[in-house]
Order: C-alpha cells, then structure tokens, then sequence
C-alpha cells in the first residue's frame, strides 16, 4: 500500500480484521509480567525468556513494518505533525500542562511495540563517571546508589545489544574496556570544515556512538541513508526496541499490545499480584506474576503508580517516600547555526558523527555539565521545502537552490539538576480514553541550566564565527526546549525515604516490583539517556533472575 | 537533467510504494480494457465519473510538465513509472483519482478541453485557478487542498525525494531517498 493515508493507525477496531484473532487474555502462571515494550522492557523481557514465563502488556498497538515508507513520508510531507509520524495523540494519549514551562509530551514519545526507539535520534553515550555521583563532585543533587564501576559491565552488554557504532578516539569519555561493536561512522564534510576551526580554537572533536548499523550487524541492514532517522529509519539500520520483542517472544515471551495498564494490585505482604489491563474489547483482565518490572518511561510510570492507590498506599503505590513524579527532568537544547559562502552538504544522513565532549567534566555548582555536536542536518530538506510554497517550476527550483546548500549548525545538551516542583502528577479534571486521570507536567528549569545554555551558545558561536559563518540563530535560555528524554519521576535511592527504588531499581515499597526506565535516574547527567536505560534494564532483569531463583 | 527509471524506482522507495508489483496489476488492468472507473473498454475517459488510470496518467504528465523545472527532460516516463507503485489498490491511490478529475473537471469547465491538450500556461493558470499553488496540502480538506495534496505535492515528492530532483538542487542523496551513508562524507562536486 502506498501513500501517507494509507497508515492504519493500528487503534481503530474497525481496522484490519486480523486484529480479531489477537489473544489479550492473561497468560497463566507468569512468573514476570513487564509493563511497556520499549527498550527496558523489551531487553527485560529477552533476558528473562529463555528461562521464565514472561508475558509485556504494551498501551500502543504494534506497528505493521511494511508501513515504514508510508512514515517516512508522513515525515516529510507538510499536512502531517511529529505525532502522527506513530499516531500518537487523542484522548489515550491526553495530557496537561501547569508548569512553569510547556511540554510538548505527545512530541516526545511512541506508544506502542518499540516505544520511542521507533523515532529516537539513537545517540548512545556512556554516563560519566561523576555523572554518578553528582553531589559529591559538583555540589548539585544526589549521588546515585551506583557508580560507574556497576555500571560498567552492563553498558559494554547493552553496547551489543543495541548494536553501536563507535571509536575509542573520545579522551574525554569514561573508560572503556573493549572496542566498540561495530566502527564508528566516517566524520562528515562539514565535520571536517568545523575541524579546521576547532583545531584554531584548542577544541577538540571526536566520533560519537551511534546506535545505527555501519555495518551489517544482527541480521539489520547498515544504514543506507534515507536521511529521516528521526522519527522514522525504514532500513532498520537504527535500532528499535522490536529487534528485542521479536527476540523475546522466539524464547517464548507472550507480547500484548493494546493493552494499557490501569492499575498494579497488591497483597497485605507488599507485593504486587497483578496488572489490570484492558483491552480494545473494552475488556479488563488481571495479569498474574510472582514478579512486575514496569518500564513505560519517565511520564506513564509515575502515572500507573500513581493511578495504583490504595489503602496502604493512599499516595500511590511504592510511594511511601512521597517522591513518586517529582525530580522531572529533561535535557535542555542550546544551538546555534548560520550559513557559509561554500557548500557545507547537509542533509545527506539524519544523525551527526562528531561532538565535543571537552567541557562536560568542567561542572561544579553553576556549570551543569554539558556536550557539544556538530549537525550533519543544518538548515532544511529541499525535498520538504518543495512541498511548501507557492511556486513550482523554475521559480522553485530557483527558491530551493537559494535556500539549499550552504548551512552550518550545532547543538548541545545540558543537564537540567533535579527540583522536587518539576513533577508529574493526576491530572484533577481530565480523562483519558479509559477514564482514567491523564498526566499532569509541571516542569521546570532552574537557573544552573538556564545560564550554562548560555556557555554552551558562547562556544558555539565562538566556533562557527572561525569557521567563518554568518550566524543566523542561537537557541539559547529563551529557545531552548527538551531533548524529549523524561528522566527522575521515580528516583533511585539507598534510602527508602529519598527514593522510589533502591540501588537494583526494585521499589522499596513492594518486594517483588522492579522499575527499568530513565525515571529512576537521580540525576541526569548531560548524555542521552537510553544506554543508561538499557545497561540498568539488563541489571534488573539479572536482579528479577536472583531473586526468582531465591524464592 | 534527465529523468530515468532509477528516479522513478528512488521515488517509489521513497514513499513506500513497490514499483515492480504494482507494474504487474497495470499489465492485467490493461489486458481487461482500463481501470477502475472504465465502463466501456477501449474507450478515452470523457470527464464524466473516476478517471480511468491512462486518464490519471495523462493528466498527471501534462501537469508534471508545469510543475518540474524546464531542465529536466524523461518527465512522461518518469511520472508513468512513478504512478505504477502509486495507482495500487491503496486509498491513496483513490485519492490521486479523485483529485485529478477535480484538475480534469476544472480544464473541461473553463477550457472546454482535458489537461493534456491545455498550453503550458493554460495548465499553470488552472491549477492556480483550483488554489493548489496556496493551498496547504490536506488529503481530507478542500478541493484546493486535495489537489495541492494528491497532484502538486505528489508530483513534487516524487521528483525531489529521487537522485536526479535532488541532484538539480545540489544533493544528489535527498531526505526519501536510500542513497547510501557515503555521500555525507564527500565534499562538493
């Protein structure tokens, strides 16, 4: 089929008579139930399968691969938004805002199998090692309960899970044991024009981790340049979490998709009995296990245990410290960009190849930590230009090759400190589809983020004026907006009253309930959040092992 | 710069149609006298009901013509070997119908003559006539934007998502199209 209408969003029950053959009943005797078929949930789920019976309710539906392009081209074409790139939005996916500042929640996330790896960039960098220990080494948050040296071992795994291209060319990189599993990608033509200028200033550039094929690797295509990787790869050279459902499921986990979770139960020994789901019947079931990891990312996973109320737990379930949704972080976007009186060849690829890593370790209490990148994507996509407008013709062509070709641009993430009034919490009038409180932002920026946006705009203005640009943005304090990386909601702590979850991200509440996901982050350090995410998912699902074996 | 059968194919992948097989139900729909809106075999679409896919095929070359830069040359074949994978069973290809006999209806009602046989600036002035030149595409919307959609845009997508639309403007990989990861490393030609 072809045509960017042509997409079934996979949600109505009239579509696709197939569906009716779909069996969302409960899976008797599970001994783990995952919620969220992203990718914590989805490398869980394949780590546990093989010897456990595991079953993963996932909210969104599992997208048909063979409706790629069809994305693709809702990606390029002008009528169609972000969201409807996966279909997100609607009354499932409701949502407030009554924070300082605005988040653009649907913008940020993918509900379904695969979950925001279907439209993640796949950058996939290594914390810090002071990343870890943020209050000690810089004055700024808690330390986590784990540092580096945990991590570690789990991060080299979770490398060849995802499968990353990289080098080992990053001084300024935490240490690594071994190579990366596949080679980096080559630098840009335009890395090698900021090279020039860098090298004139003492900054230093270095290779990125990619986690994009450069190479075949674990029978995936290599990237083959469709230049859309964010939100959509149709190559499958980028990973996505379905490369970890489609596994899980050969080793005989069960896979649900349509099926939200409503609400955890529990016993009066503090353990969870079941997951209450519903299904498109408008059906509810009750997922038995002897074990829950709820892995549905920084916003829906306070939300779930915030809907889980009950007696004993009368502010959310596993929120006896009260923590639960507060810390909300995101990382803040600085950048800058120009044009050049040459060629600069952008938009050949949709990912970047170089950074500067150089001034991430200079935080301390007014400097968050941060990291500069060198787009290969600065200025816009002739193909997108073309489809807006009011010419076409010679006069088009003629507006494209004005407007094409000459663009330079670099970002930068920056850590945003944890602040207890940046939450998520219930929204107190507003449903969703199933009836059920949707998530309520209130996020909020302090100043250490807001004035470091501004060092990180004066390095990159200071670089693209020695390369000789004419500077023509800055996102700076008032531009900036989130990397869509929801991090701290229910934070990791050694302490049962400063923390959701104890340093093996099981709550302190409830024995036998796990949390994978970037929500468990005491801080979040300035380094895309998912080989994080995915090192500790592939630490919970050997704690969850343990402690099955132990019952 | 001349269109080939590689633009077309490019143009196709990029956009999640499959040339190939569609190239085979255009061969059975030929063998059976046309497609779907033909009553009588053999016989030129008059106006009247959904346009046959040679009448879709004609109208939109004839406005290819207008719309793609004049250094371009191939522009029938292209567009014929584009609308293979597009003219599918596919809702979308019932929309692209659909708009052209909007086009169509518009040229017999203001020229008294099908698009084909319209001058150039003829063809330009109808579709500025319709509003597909400020329309914002909508595939659910008005007239304007439909066409805007389903002709203009179409059309446009086609051309500069394949390696020679893109080479007119200076990147010979554009966004749409696989043209590999080592383009991105080179320097100007």
């Amino acid at each position: 089929m072809s045509g960017a209408e042509s997409v079934g969003d996979e949600r109505s029950e009239a579509e696709g008579g197939a569906d009716e053959e779909v069996d969302r009943t409960p899976v008797p005797d599970a001994d783990v139930c995952v919620v969220g078929a992203g990718p914590a949930g989805a490398l869980v789920a394949d780590r546990l399968a093989g010897d456990r019976e595991v079953v993963v309710l996932d909210a969104g539906p599992r997208f048909d691969p063979a409706d790629r392009l069809a994305r693709q081209e809702r990606a390029i074409r002008p009528f169609y938004g972000r969201p409807d790139v996966w279909g997100v939005g609607g009354a499932r996916d409701a949502h407030e805002n009554a924070g300082d500042w605005f988040y653009p929640l649907n913008h940020a996330r993918v509900k379904g199998i695969g979950g925001s790896t279907l439209h993640w960039q796949g950058m996939v960098m290594r914390l810090h090692e002071d990343d870890f220990n943020s209050g000690t080494e810089r004055g700024v948050g808690p330390d986590w309960p784990v540092d580096y040296a945990d991590l570690r071992p789990y991060y080299a795994e979770a490398e060849k899970e995802l499968g990353v291209a990289g080098a080992s060319d990053n001084p300024y990189a935490p240490p690594r044991e071994e190579p990366h599993p596949m080679p980096a990608f080559e630098p840009s033509y335009s890395d090698s024009l900021f090279a020039e200028a860098c090298e004139e200033l003492g900054i230093d550039m270095h290779s990125v981790p990619n986690a994009r094929n450069s190479e075949p690797y674990d029978d995936r295509s290599p990237c083959v340049g469709y230049g859309t990787c964010q939100p959509v790869c149709p190559s499958g050279a980028k990973y996505d979490a379905t490369v970890h459902v489609e596994r899980a499921e050969e080793r005989g986990a069960t896979v649900v998709d349509r099926a939200p979770v409503e609400r955890l139960e529990h016993d009066g020994d503090d353990r969870v009995t079941a997951a209450v789901y519903a299904t498109p019947d408008g059906e509810r079931h009750r997922q038995a296990a002897d074990a829950f990891v709820v892995a549905a990312g920084g916003v829906e996973t306070p939300r779930l245990l915030l809907l889980s109320d009950s007696d004993r737990y009368p502010d959310g379930l596993a929120n006896g410290s009260g923590h639960v949704g507060e810390f909300f972080m995101d990382h803040l976007f600085a950048g800058a960009g120009g044009t050049l009186d040459e060629e600069t060849r952008q938009n050949h690829v949709g990912f970047y190849t170089s950074a500067c890593d150089q001034f991430y370790d200079e935080a301390d209490a007014e400097q968050a930590p941060f990291k500069l990148e060198f787009f290969n994507y600065a200025g816009p996509s002739p193909v997108e230009m073309a489809l807006t407008g009011d010419d076409w013709g010679d006069p088009l062509l003629e507006r494209l090759r004005d407007g094409y070709g000459n663009h330079v641009a670099m970002g930068g993430l920056v850590e945003q400190a944890p602040q207890a009034d940046s939450r998520i919490t219930l929204a107190d009038d507003r449903t969703d589809d199933r009836g059920n409180p949707v998530p309520q932002m209130e996020w909020t920026v302090g100043e250490r983020a807001l004035d470091t946006i501004e060092r990180a705009n004066e390095i990159q203005v200071e670089i693209l004026e020695e390369l000789g640009a004419d500077v023509e943005w800055v996102a700076g304090p008032d531009a900036t907006g989130p990397a869509y990386h929801h991090m701290g909601t229910t934070r990791m702590s050694d302490d049962p009253d400063s923390g959701v979850v104890d340093a093996d991200c099981r709550t302190h509440d409830l024995d036998n309930c796990w949390i994978a996901s970037s929500s468990v982050f005491p801080t979040s350090g300035a380094m895309n959040p998912t080989l994080t995410i995915a090192a500790l998912a592939l630490r919970v699902a050997d704690d969850v092992e343990a402690r099955l074996s132990g019952m | 710069m001349e269109l080939t059968r590689r633009d077309a194919a490019a143009a196709l992948a990029a956009i999640g149609a499959t040339g190939g097989v569609a190239l085979g139900v255009r061969r059975a729909t030929d063998d059976r006298g046309g497609g779907p809106g033909d009553d009588e075999a053999d016989a030129a679409w008059d106006g009247e009901g959904p346009p046959d896919d040679e009448a879709v095929r004609e109208a939109m070359t004839a406005v290819a013509r207008v719309l793609y830069p004049e250094e371009v040359s191939g522009i029938g074949a292209f567009v014929d070997r584009f609308l293979d994978g597009r003219l599918d069973g596919s809702a979308h290809a019932e929309g692209v119908r659909a708009a052209v006999a909007e086009v169509e209806s518009a040229a017999r009602s203001w020229y008294d003559a099908p698009v084909a046989e319209l001058s150039a600036a003829e063809r330009d002035d109808l579709l500025r006539g319709l509003g597909a030149d400020t329309a914002e595409e909508d595939p659910g919307g008005t007239a304007a934007e439909r066409v805007r959609f389903f002709v203009v845009n179409e059309l446009l997508l086609a051309l500069y998502s394949s390696p020679t639309g893109g080479e007119l403007v200076g990147i010979e990989n554009p966004q749409g199209y696989a043209g590999g990861a080592e383009s991105y490393q080179e320097g100007p030609r």
